[in-house]
């Protein structure tokens, strides 16, 4: 254990592996016997896998037990994956939702002491303490985000300000006049506020020392960016509403991937297309086994977000297994050369170089092999200067270079004029795939 | 003494120069030279017009990427080495030519004369050089109207 580090619950934090393998076991046959009894929903579906709760040994086991999508989560809408009596469950909260129905997941009392300790340890590894003073700009409501910051700050007992999304000059005021500490919201908010901080020239009267920043894909670029401009250490948070909120996993003091409450969560890496297992190291999409929830404890739901999973032993002293972070969306994925490509992937290099991310692919298929080339649109600064070939050809290079060392395939890039590739007022075309398949 | 040379970023497709060129003609913008530069997957067309900034604004508002560039305009009277003798001298000045290109003026252009444009890295020791070693440079005015 590092001395410097942080824990909230050391115990289940720096756990031996062989521990929490028998911890997870334990639980997990527990929780299936749990479902089985209590959710007809999952219990159907156990029954049309040839599943019996008592085929369940072992963590061994799970990749017995059927998956849950999101579409199971909305044709069970409201109360089909409630796993206790309608009168259990003391709180919800709501994803918000894109299209069709949203989803809805219920806590019990205990299910929320649980989130907020998960809550709590990530607050501990970006260095909270009962001396802290932290600023929860996350929305407070049906969103999990204000909510489960507010209860693990609670639980570790810092000085908990609870103060929403926007609103900024009150933001400020009260970060300056209080002393906030540690900020926590939304990677695209804490831009604005250092923005706004900066503009103001009050950056002198800000103490923070600590962000912890989720619910949005954030780059690597950004991190540093706004380390930076508000003189912090940013971490990231992963969760999500169905399976708790914030908390899943969180980013300790090495800022390598995010350590899995793994004695709440047990994580699998799937390939999207198969549903296969693969092994640690593998890039595929999440998959989250609740293994301490009551009233909504879902069972290999699949996530759509891509990852890699580690269970290298960490500097910090956590033995908690890594995720990476988020990849894309499996929904997104193309299969390029055999290699699983998402969008999100290159719009990721484009944003680290301050370029819009309109885009377009192109993949096609020449002599049994694809191609792929990438239509970024022509900046001024590319084409400043003395307008000679070779400076726009470096910026092709650069690019070239970056989306290969970011999908590990080779791909074209080609630049074209300004505002030539079109913003449709629907879904933007993304891809063009000519491949004849 | 240098003048405004529009960069045009071109893709590389049939017909493209034939359009960014057809663009110009339709408002009466006269093209004073020409030069297009290839790579693998794009085109830089460089021209000087009598309107520059008349045909920045059409060309940008087509959609093409476009800048406006200083470059030296000079004439060297049309005999063997006299070209060469001019870049010697930004040589050995250490100025560097990104690029260059040759003209014709066959309307007001002197006789005896050949015409060139010059991009260099540094345009304002580059015209410097040029002047005290009695190259022959063209005013913008002189330019624009040959
Ligand atoms: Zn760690």
């Amino acid at each position: 254990m590092s001395a410097k580090e942080n824990y909230y619950q050391p115990e289940a934090e720096c756990m031996s592996r062989e521990k929490m393998h028998d911890l997870q076991s334990e639980r997990l046959i527990t929780q299936v016997k749990h479902v089985y009894a209590n959710v007809g929903y999952y219990r159907e579906k156990m029954d049309a896998s040839g599943v019996r709760p008592e085929d369940v040994k072992s963590i061994a086991d799970l990749g017995k037990l059927p998956f849950l999508t999101k579409d199971d989560l909305r044709e069970a809408y409201p109360y089909g994956l409630l796993a206790v009596p309608r009168e259990a469950p003391v709180r919800i909260h709501s994803t918000s939702g894109t299209t069709g129905k949203r989803v809805v997941a219920f806590l019990t009392q205990q299910d929320i002491d649980l989130w907020y300790d998960c809550c709590a340890r990530a607050l501990a590894a970006a260095g909270a303490t009962p001396g802290d003073v932290v600023q929860i700009s996350y929305g407070y409501g049906l969103f999990t985000g204000g909510a489960g910051l507010d209860g693990g700050s609670h639980k570790l007992g810092s000085l908990t300000l609870p103060m929403s999304s926007g609103f900024t000059d009150r933001q400020l005021q009260f970060m300056c006049d209080l002393g906030a500490t540690i900020i926590c919201c939304t990677p695209s908010y804490a831009e604005f506020l250092a923005e706004t901080i900066e503009e103001r020239g009050i950056g002198d009267s800000v103490k923070l020392k600590a962000g912890i920043f989720g619910a949005e894909a954030w780059s690597n670029e950004m991190r540093l960016r706004l380390e930076q401009k508000l003189g912090i250490k940013a971490y990231d948070i992963y969760g999500l509403t169905e399976i708790t909120g914030p908390g899943v996993s969180f980013e300790c003091s090495q800022q390598e991937g995010l350590h899995i409450n793994e004695d709440h969560f047990v994580a699998e890496i799937i390939n999207p297309e198969t549903g296969e297992v693969l092994p640690d190291g593998e890039k595929g999409e999440l998959v989250f086994t609740c293994l301490t929830k009551q009233a909504f404890p879902l069972l290999r739901y699949r996530t759509r977000d891509i990852s890699i999973l580690s269970r290298k032993e960490c500097q910090c002293g956590r033995t908690l297994a890594k995720m990476s972070r988020l990849m894309g969306r499996s929904d997104d994925m193309l299969i390029i050369k055999g290699v699983n490509v998402f969008p999100s992937q290159i719009e990721t290099v484009l944003i680290d170089y301050g370029l819009s991310s309109n885009y377009q692919l192109v993949i096609d298929r020449v002599n049994h092999s694809d191609t792929l080339e990438v239509r970024v649109e022509l900046t001024p600064e590319m084409f400043s200067g003395s307008g000679t070939v070779g400076a726009v050809e470096k910026h092709e290079r650069m690019l070239r270079d970056a989306i290969k060392n970011m999908l590990g395939i080779a791909a074209k890039v080609k630049l074209v004029n300004p505002k030539t590739i079109t913003r449709s007022e629907g879904k933007a075309v993304r891809v063009i795939d000519n491949r004849k398949v | 003494m240098t003048i405004e040379q529009l960069s045009v970023f071109l893709e590389n497709k049939p017909g493209k120069l034939a359009e960014a060129l057809e663009s110009l003609a339709a408002a009466g913008i006269d093209l004073r030279a020409l030069s297009l530069a290839d790579s693998e997957n794009f085109g830089i067309l460089r021209i000087i017009v009598d309107k520059p900034a008349r045909a920045l604004k059409i060309l940008q508002d087509e959609g093409y990427g476009v800048e406006l560039v200083d470059v030296i305009p000079v004439a060297v009277d049309d005999e063997p080495g006299k070209f060469a003798a001019a870049l010697r001298v930004l040589a050995d000045a250490g100025v560097a030519v990104e690029y260059t290109y040759v003209f014709v003026a066959p309307k007001a252009g002197k006789a005896g004369k050949a015409y060139a444009v010059i991009c260099a890295d540094d345009a304002v020791a580059a015209v410097r050089c040029l002047e005290s070693n009695g190259v022959d440079m063209l005013t913008s005015e002189e330019m624009y109207n040959l």
